[in-house]
């Protein structure tokens, strides 16, 4: 049976972690390699790396640390932050990324979607979407969510579905940082929309928060950042919780 | 021991190289037919679409090399795919050396079942065969496809997504896997080294 993923999400700047983790057994705290495969080893389902560098010439330090983590992980991981250009993921796909994200790109030009599907495959192409609700409709946002466009969330996540992204990467602002609980309502209605799985992401605050986003969200996979990094919930502790209220997780 | 990985116009070849150093092994990616034929092993990778693989293979009489080999072979996704006879992917005729067709996976629920399949699914029904063998348990590998091939005799262990379908193939020296080992954690990681020692 297929399972539901679990997947931690690293931000990197220059080619370091920059959220603050809280793991005793890293050497270096900053080292999304060493992270990396401390995830890897706990039984995370993927990784997303989340580069928010915004230079040009840092996007080589990018490349390089893909390489290292490609080499030094053996689960799937994805790259995104700052991805505009049909270039810009061949360089991080033949780095060794499996798959890269892309957000702000795709609304500003949402034909780069298609290219990019039809160029790699759109089993590698991501689509993240930041979602926010404005007077009970849930608007497309960009810029870490404080910029607003007129894309409306569900039908953005059709239009990009049908343009060959192979996954969404649903955020939803409302929710993130809350830890009150993934959009598990959203999640449902764009995942039960699509064919194409959905990755849940925003509010994870506990281990029923990944319950109820795998069952009434109808997610494919749930991603978190701080609760893993300040091990607030650990993934191991996690996965059993979940294998026990009978949701398919791989063990 | 040397391992020739086939170098085509698919994706993802590079993290089979990495694992393959992770496993210590001395692999070269090439589409030279002479330094395929003289490597101890050969892998064939891949992700990407089945027509314009086999005909970039046909372009460079890859196909005929490949059928040609008779060391220890081993297709991976994609590289499963068109080691069998046709698949339904843009009605592509492929290397038939497993006389088995690719279907595209037709959820009757939509809602349930997501395609492309994408994930960790387990792999159920292994025969016993030199490449699944000590296998750590739960035997859990990563999928991304959209297109699966049928059961048949040569199928020694399948998975379940929609129907049972064909998880791992094998005929003399062929085998052939439809998930991503090189992305598989510890299962993955047996699987590949059982193939070295093939």
């Amino acid at each position: 049976m297929l399972t539901k993923r679990i997947i931690p999400c690293l931000d990197i700047k220059d080619g370091r972690t920059v959220k603050g983790v809280n793991f005793v057994q890293l050497r270096d705290a900053g080292d999304p390699v060493e992270l990396a495969k401390i995830y890897s080893d706990e039984g995370a389902d993927e990784l997303v790396f989340l580069d928010i560098t915004a230079t040009v010439d840092k996007r080589k330090t990018l490349a390089e640390l893909v390489t290292k983590v490609a080499k030094a992980i053996n689960i799937p991981f994805t790259v995104g932050g700052g991805i505009s250009t049909v270039e810009d993921v061949k360089v991080l796909l033949a780095a060794g990324a499996d798959k890269i994200s892309i957000n702000s790109a795709a609304v500003n030009n949402p034909k780069i979607v298609d290219e990019m599907a039809k160029e790699f495959g759109s089993q590698c192409i991501v689509v993240a979407i930041d979602t926010r609700t404005m007077d009970g409709i849930d608007f497309v946002h960009t810029h870490g969510g404080r910029k607003p466009t007129l894309l409306k969330t569900q039908a953005w996540a059709k239009e990009v579905a049908d343009r060959g992204a192979g996954e969404i990467l649903l955020t939803s602002m409302d929710h993130d940082g809350t830890k009150s609980g993934f959009a598990n309502e959203l999640t449902a209605e764009i995942s039960s929309a699509l064919s194409i799985p959905v990755i849940a992401s925003g509010g994870a605050g506990s281990m029923p928060h990944f319950k109820d986003v795998f069952t009434f969200g109808r997610a494919d996979a749930a991603l978190a950042a701080s609760i893993f990094h300040f091990k607030e919930i650990g993934i191991p502790e996690l996965k059993s919780y979940l294998i026990g209220e009978g949701i398919s997780i791989r063990k | 021991m040397k391992i020739a990985v086939i170098k085509y116009n698919a994706g993802n070849v590079q993290s089979v190289l990495y694992a393959l150093e992770r496993l210590g092994a001395d692999a070269v990616l090439t589409d030279d037919p002479e330094e395929i034929h003289a490597a101890d092993k050969v892998i064939f990778p891949g992700q990407g679409e089945a027509s314009s693989a086999m005909a970039y293979l046909k372009a460079r009489q890859l196909d005929q090399v490949i059928k040609e080999i008779k060391q220890p072979f081993l297709g991976v996704c994609l590289g499963l795919q068109l080691l069998c006879e046709h698949s339904e992917e843009n009605d592509t005729e492929c290397l038939g050396i497993f006389p088995v067709k690719v279907k595209r996976f037709i959820p009757e629920n939509s809602q349930e079942f997501k395609v492309p399949h994408v994930g960790w699914n387990e792999l159920e029904n292994l025969a016993d065969n030199v490449l699944v063998k000590d296998l750590p348990d739960p035997k859990f590998l990563y999928y991304v496809h959209s297109y699966y091939a049928e059961l048949s005799e040569a199928t020694i262990a399948t998975t379940h997504y929609i129907q049972d379908f064909t998880a791992i193939l094998h005929r003399d020296n062929y085998w052939a896997i439809q998930a991503h080992p090189e992305k598989s954690s510890t299962v993955g990681e047996k699987l590949l080294s059982n193939f070295l020692t093939i």
